[in-house]
């Protein structure tokens, strides 16, 4: 019997990083005291009107350009529906107009993943359910706060290229800084900045789509791999079993790692879309776009690639080393200290594992300084990391000063041997067996070195000299 | 009317559970008279040659309305919530929800 193939596509909900709200002036703000931003339009009092905000506008057209999307004329239109989190019992959304349309993602890894569409649309107010579980089955009353109701939103839904858990979370992650770099949102997925629906169905390759179940509200990128992974393993369990998988929502449960029917087809909503009367076309001009596009700051893969192109042989390991540090928005210190003479590959190694970028950062010359410092050999691995820990409280420090300071002497070779020679000396029966072939141990001796040493020799000296006695 | 009626009473029972609405079956029959008639006057105007007209968004020739993203004060937090029918802990309270919102 041939394998499995899992179809995937997602629809990521990204909350935009505005001052105010889509279609008022209330701040858009998470954490506020409840119901503090609201006003009478996102509370759908009777005789307000919506007036669509600039800035979302701009953020939206900055994310259809960075995913290489179409950005076309578009219009509202209003999504019915009687949950008490949109006060107006509708959510103002795009429908057959969005504003980008047609684009795809390039993941580090290499493969594309079309977008189908990226429209704007206002977030729901928040509940909170009494009783029960918790959760919305068994609980009696719920309390409603607005201040979320009418955040700016883009819906970016994807096309269902994705085959495995893995690549999902890849695309989600890669999304994620593309969102971050443009400056769209904060991308904090445990605050709900962004919120992912997966839909997912599985098939023999070459078959047909088979049914597809959608699971909702997935907060983290281990819970939408867990859930993918889970989900369709149990409709590969169902179609073997002689039975067949029912299209329906589903919710997925951290704590037992299982998804389970939220609500059936039979009862699937009708939105009943039609055009938001209150609020007029969207037709961004040439000119507005282009400017944005302009403007638009470096995207994640180009500064992987940019940071790469300074390193001469590209490993694997550096490959994630160069994607940590462009996740961390450390490559411009990167960059600048190799243009300072960092040893590039050094330089990207030591940021990525040693420096937070939320944090104090080194300047870029200290910062090349000490990566200098350590590649002549004058400072040991290990002190060098000390060195970049002391350069957060005097960011500016001439890292040769601060290794004097902490009293980092490079050992002379005489000294190394003297060294060298107490720790054979104590442990003769190890240095026979390392003489008669037992590699192992050349480490063993490496740590009595270092441990006299207080981590002041230099490793790889260290590593020469022991080979060096070797008979 | 120049059609018939292009509204079933099963429409407007399907559209008043959508809404949440419980209709008395004299109502279903007034409702499917009312609206087919509104509708009837959308098929009137289907009816026109309306060749080389582009479909219209709007009623009014307006487009990109906008403002800048600045703050403007929210209402008063009592006054909202005095004027809701339940509140508790600074919220709005309702009733049990079926399902969940999409």
């Amino acid at each position: 019997m041939s394998a499995w193939e899992t179809i995937i596509g997602l629809e990521v909900h990204c909350e935009l990083k505005t001052a105010t709200k889509l279609f008022c002036g209330c701040p858009n703000m998470f954490g506020d005291e409840p119901n503090t931003n609201c006003c009478p339009v996102c509370l759908g009092l009777p005789g307000s009107l919506p007036v669509l905000n600039k800035g979302a506008v701009e953020l939206a057209i900055r994310i259809g350009l960075a995913l290489n999307c179409t950005v076309a004329p578009s219009t509202f239109h209003r999504k019915n529906y009687f949950y008490p989190d949109m006060p107006k019992d509708y959510q103002i959304s795009q429908y057959d107009q969005p504003l980008n349309a047609g684009g795809w993602i390039d993941l580090p890894e290499g493969s594309r993943v079309g977008i189908t569409r990226a429209h704007m649309e206002e977030d729901t107010g928040k509940s909170t359910h009494l009783g029960g579980t918790g959760r919305i089955h068994g609980a009696d009353s719920s309390l409603i706060d607005y201040n979320r109701s009418g955040v700016p939103l883009v819906e970016i839904v994807s096309e269902p290229d994705m085959r495995s858990g893995v690549q999902a979370r890849a695309y989600v992650a890669e999304l994620r800084a593309i969102l971050v770099a443009v400056g769209a949102t904060d991308g904090r997925m445990e605050e709900g900045s962004m919120r992912v629906d997966a839909n997912v169905s599985v098939r023999k390759p070459g078959d047909p789509f088979g049914t597809r179940c959608e699971i909702k509200n997935l907060n983290s990128l281990r819970s939408l791999q867990r859930a993918i992974e889970y989900e369709a393993a149990r409709q590969i369990d169902l179609i073997e079993a002689g039975e067949r998988v029912v299209q329906e929502t589903r919710h997925f449960d951290e704590q037992t790692g299982r998804t389970g029917t939220m609500r059936s087809k039979e009862e699937a909503t009708d939105y009943r879309y039609f055009p938001e009367p209150d609020l007029v076309p969207l037709n961004p001009s040439r000119a507005w776009i282009d400017e944005i596009r302009s403007n638009l700051a470096p995207l994640p893969k180009a500064r992987r690639e940019h940071l790469l192109a300074a390193v001469g042989e590209v490993t694997p390991a550096l490959v994630d080393l160069v994607a940590t540090v462009v996740d961390r928005d450390l490559d411009t210190l990167v960059s600048a200290a190799i243009n300072a003479g960092a040893p590039a590959q050094l330089a990207i190694a030591r940021a990525a594992n040693e420096l937070d970028a939320d944090g104090v950062l080194p300047s870029p010359a200290s910062f090349a300084g000490t990566c200098q410092l350590e590649a002549s050999g004058r400072l040991s691995a290990t002190q060098a990391k000390q060195v970049l820990a002391a350069l957060l409280d005097e960011p500016h420090g001439d890292p040769a000063a601060i290794a004097d300071r902490l009293g980092f002497v490079a050992m002379d070779d005489g000294a190394l041997d003297t060294v060298l020679d107490a720790a054979i000396a104590d442990h003769p029966s190890e240095w026979q067996r390392y003489c008669d072939g037992d590699d192992k141990l050349a480490q063993f001796f490496v740590g009595k070195v270092m441990a006299a040493t207080k981590g002041k020799a230099n490793g790889k000296a260290v590593i020469a000299a022991i080979a060096a006695r070797r008979p | 009317m120049t059609n018939p009626n292009p509204l079933t009473e099963a429409d407007v029972i399907k559209v008043a559970s959508l809404a949440r609405l419980e209709l008395r079956p004299d109502e279903v029959a007034t409702f499917t008279e009312q609206l087919g008639s509104v509708l009837g006057h959308a098929q009137d105007i289907a009816a026109l040659n309306l060749e080389g007209l582009s479909p219209m968004a709007h009623p009014f020739d307006l487009e990109n309305v906008l403002r800048e993203d600045v703050v403007t004060p929210s209402l008063d937090r009592d006054a909202v919530l005095a004027a809701a029918p339940d509140a508790a802990e600074h919220r709005f309270r309702v009733g049990r929800i079926l399902g969940e919102a999409p």
